[in-house]
Parts: C-alpha cells; structure tokens; sequence
C-alpha cells in the first residue's frame, strides 16, 4: 500500500524520464558517432573523435573564448554588479524612483527573448539610436554589431536579465537585521566601509547562488544572440550554443555539435553541483 | 544632540539624493530601447532609432492585426504554452503531494535530482532532441512540441509547488482523512484550494517562461502555419527586403502584452523574492 501513496509521482517521473532523461541518454551516444543530418545513412562509433576534433578546432576553441568573455561580462560583472547596485541603492532612493527603475528593470526581463534581441538590435545597429545618441555628443560612431559584437549582445544580456539580480538582492538586504547596520553608522562607519565589510559578507550566500544561477543562465543563451548577430559577423558573436547549432544544421554535423552540447552539459551540471552544494549549506 | 541630528538628516537627503540620481541615470538606459518600441509602433515611417514620430498613427497595429502575421501566431502560442502549461502544473502538483506530504528515503534525492536538473542548459540538449524527434515521428508536431516545453518547466513547477505544499499544515489533512476522503480528494478538496495563491504563481510563472521560449519551437516546429509568435516574428525580416520596422515593433507589442499583464498579476508575490527565493534558498 505505500508504493500506492507515491502513484501521483508517476506522471512527472515519466515526462522527465523521456523527454529530459532521454535525450540527454541520447546525447551522450550520438556525442560518439559520426552522425550526420545528410549523406550516409550508416552511423558508426566514433569513440573520442569528437571530441578530440573540437579541442583541435580553432573555431571550438573561438567559441568556448566567446562564451567565457560573455559570461564573464553579462553575468559575472554585468548583471551581478548592477543588480547589487540597483538593490542596495533602492533602500536609499525615494519611492517613486524606487518604483520606476523597478518597473523598467523586470520589463525588460518579462518580455520575450526575441523581442529584447530586437530592441537591442535596434539599439546597437549603425542607424540606430546609440549612434544617434554618441552623435548629438559628438563622439565617434561606430558600427557596434560588427566592430563588437560580443560586447553588444553582452550588453543585451545584461539588459535582459539583470531584474533576476536585482529581485534576489532586493530579496537579501531585505532580511538583514536593521540593528547591525545601524549600530555601525553610530560607530561612525562610512556608508562604502558599512557596505564592503558588513553587508556583503551578511549577503554572501545569497550573491554565490545568485552567480550560480547566472552563470548558467548566461550559458545558454541561444535566441538572444541568434537574433542579434546569427553568431556573427563570421565567427565573432559565435558562443557555444550558437557554434553548437552552427555544427549540427547547417554543417549537418549531427554527431560534433551534439559532442559540443555534451561539452556544454557539462560545464552546466559542474555548475549544477556546486550550486546544489550551496543550498545544502542554507538548508 | 540637536545639530547631529540635524547633520544626520541632511546626510540622509544627499545619500537619498544620490541615489535617486544614479538609478534615474540606470532607468534611462534600460528606457531608451523601450521607447523605441513605443514610439516606432505608431510612426508608419519608423526606422531604428529613437524618434518621435511626426502624427501618431495605429496604422502599423491594423497592417499586422490579419490572421496571418498576428491571430495565427498568437493562437498557436496559447494553444502550445496554454497545454504544455497545463500538464506542467497538473503533473508537478501530483507530484509534489507525495514528496511534501510523505516520508521516504528517496525523496530527498528525488527533489535534488529535480533541483539539479532545474539548472541544466537545456539549450544543449536541442540538437539531440531534433534528432530524437524525427526518429519517433514527433518533428514538427504541436502535441510533440508541447510535451518537450512542458517537461522543461517541470523541474521548477515541481520545486515551487512543494515549497508552497509545505505552507500547508496537514492538521485539515488529517480531518478530511478521518472523515473517510481519499488520497485524490484530499488533495483536490483541501489542499490545492488552500494553496490557490501558489497554484496561480506557479501557473502563470510557468506561461511566461514558455511563452517567451524561442529554441524550443524553433528547433521542433517547421510548419508556417504552425509557428508560435516567437518564431513568426521572423517573418518581418527577409520576405520582401526591406523590414517594416513600424510593424514589427507594433507586433512585438501585441505579442508582449499578455506576459507584462500577467506578470503584473503575479509581481507581488515574486517581487518580493517570495517564488524566486526558492530558488535560491533550500
């Protein structure tokens, strides 16, 4: 009778099991094997050969560069920073700054991905509104989505997804007992000084789930950067998904994108670990 | 103690002051590409940047309201993202009654094993399911294609459903259990209605995941008539040259609109870290 309680489980298990568990099975043999999406119909085990032909291929190694210059700014110093930043700065802002930077900030996060990749298209583009800007400045114009790309679908991705960020740290100065902070203000701690030595070390728990999660977010950005720059010009924009798709559709490389996306699964399961790590401390 | 008081106030005017300053200045930015939306869906003669057009017309909204570059698009959007909504939130309720309700040496790693899966790329994981889906005659399939996107909510709505099934104390359970109700009618009498607040978060959280989701029908649809809002808007670029951005952006509006309403629905309880600190807390 007590298998019987664990009957509503089923379902769930099942849509996991085949169409997650499944493919990721399927990921790890095809990684193996010369699949291809045209020509020969026989697939043979290839062992390594992938493998070892992405670590030999500049293009792979152009892309895991991308994707970790990416990372790094949309994620790491992009999104984490200013979403502390607008946190902590919100607790001294009047309310309807407080409201109206909110409200732009999640906007930006609730509107679907290919629509962000647009606006920041047409922000970005030569005759867009960044030049108009730097123009009216008189500073120099540049043609941003081909002189830097990644810089610029970087910069989408921090418009895009710094709000997660925000909401989190909002969520983490929120519980810090006011009594501490104001204990040393009486002290007569500077507000910069208050902030390095008490509140991030009280909040940091919260930023390394939050890098975590960012991390992992950041590396599998797909459509924003598609829509951008199509992973160019050439190869310039070119992270690991894009590569990835680039490989396996329109180089019908089957079996070398997916040993890419095995690479990728990874990376993300590394991540998934340290992160599970991390909770297990808090809980 | 009156002059440091004093000295106390007007330092907390500058800090507040400053603070104002530095997030007006954030705020403009993240306006900017925003505006451009705005202002370009009613300027006929819109190009890509910021401009106020010269008389403000819905020419741009009528031009794209037809069936086939809006009502199609949007129907197919809310039929894929409203089913796989659907067996997302029925699937993850079942299965968090048992894993918030029993005890058992398995659930612990059954929810870590859910955890951990909420935080793969599932992006990596396209290609192989491409090539899975043609192997078993789901390519291009709404019903295939709804399946996929549900299971990829699935490990979050089964994490958040939990979180808010432990809100629940099991003292009403109980009574309901004396009284001679069933496990099904427990959960679809007393707990669920208890639960509706959560019920709605994880609902709507889960629309406006998949409503915005790109690679997924992307990747697994391949009809035209077929294509949901976030791949149809492709269409604007490439057909005839030259991209009405006018109407593309009044699309992009259309197409936005039912994930901001929502979202304004649901912002209390996730603005408030409440949804997302579970994410982050164990």
């Amino acid at each position: 009778m007590r298998a019987v309680r664990w009957l509503p489980i089923a379902p769930a298990t099942l849509l996991l099991l085949l169409f997650l568990a499944g493919p990721i099975g399927y990921c790890v043999y095809i990684a193996f094997t010369d699949m291809q999406l045209t020509g020969s119909s026989s697939v043979d085990f290839v062992g390594f050969a992938n493998f070892r032909r992405a670590f030999a291929d500049p293009a792979f190694r152009n892309a895991v560069w991308l994707t970790l210059v990416f990372t790094v700014l949309s994620s790491l110093v992009g999104q984490n920073t200013l979403g502390l930043a607008l946190a902590a700065l919100m607790r001294r802002a009047s309310r309807p700054v407080r409201t109206l930077t909110g409200a732009l900030v999640i906007t930006a996060w609730v509107l679907p991905e290919i629509v962000a990749a647009f606006l920041l298209y047409a922000f970005f583009r030569r005759e867009g509104t960044l030049n108009a800007i730097l123009g009216q400045l008189h500073l120099p114009t540049q043609n941003w989505l081909f002189t830097l790309p990644i810089l610029a679908v970087s910069f989408a991705n921090v418009w895009r997804g710094t709000a997660f960020s925000m909401l989190i740290y909002s969520a983490a100065l929120a519980e810090i007992p006011t009594d501490v902070e104001e204990a040393a203000e009486v002290d007569g701690a500077s507000g910069a000084r208050r902030f390095w030595h008490i509140t991030l070390p009280m909040i940091r728990r919260s930023i390394a789930t939050n890098l975590m999660l960012n991390t992992l977010q950041t590396l599998s950005v797909f459509g924003l950067i598609w829509a951008m720059t199509r992973g160019g010009p050439g190869d310039r924009s070119q992270t690991l998904p894009v590569f990835m798709y680039d490989q396996a559709f329109l180089k019908s490389l089957i079996g070398y994108g997916t040993a890419v996306a095995l690479l990728l699964l990874l990376v993300g399961s590394l991540f998934s670990v340290i992160y599970l790590r991390l909770m297990k401390v808090d809980g | 103690m009156r002059p440091a008081a004093v000295g106390h106030g007007r330092r907390r005017t500058r800090q507040r002051l400053a603070a104002d300053a530095s997030l007006l200045a954030v705020a403009a930015a993240f306006a900017v590409p925003l505006l451009w939306l705005l202002l370009a869906s009613v300027d006929t003669e819109a190009d890509l940047r910021v401009r106020v057009p010269g008389s403000a017309t819905r020419d741009n909204f009528s031009a794209v309201l037809t069936p086939d570059i809006t009502f199609t698009p949007m129907l197919n959007s809310l039929l894929l993202c409203g089913s796989s909504t659907l067996l997302t939130v029925v699937c993850a309720a079942l299965a968090a009654y048992p894993l918030s309700r029993y005890r058992s040496r398995l659930a612990r790693p059954y929810l870590l094993t859910v955890l951990f899966t909420t935080c793969l790329p599932i992006t990596a994981i396209m290609v192989p399911v491409y090539g899975l889906f043609v192997q078993v005659n789901l390519i291009d399939t709404m019903y295939g294609t709804a399946l996929f996107l549900a299971t990829s909510q699935l490990p979050f709505a089964i994490w958040l459903m939990k979180n808010f099934m432990d809100g629940v104390p099991l003292t009403l359970e109980e009574a309901a259990w004396t009284d001679g109700a069933s496990m099904p009618q427990t959960l679809t009498r007393v707990v669920l209605p208890l639960m509706g607040p959560g019920v709605t978060v994880v609902t709507i959280y889960t629309f406006i995941m998949l409503w915005g989701n790109f690679f997924v029908p992307f990747m697994l649809l391949l009809s035209p008539d077929q294509l949901p809002a976030s791949v149809s808007i492709f269409t604007f670029f490439g057909n005839h040259g030259s991209v009405v951005y006018g109407q593309l952006a009044a699309f992009s509006i259309l197409y936005s609109a039912p994930v901001l309403l929502l979202y304004v629905l649901i912002a209390r309880r996730l603005g408030g870290g409440f949804a997302l600190g579970g994410a982050v807390k164990g």
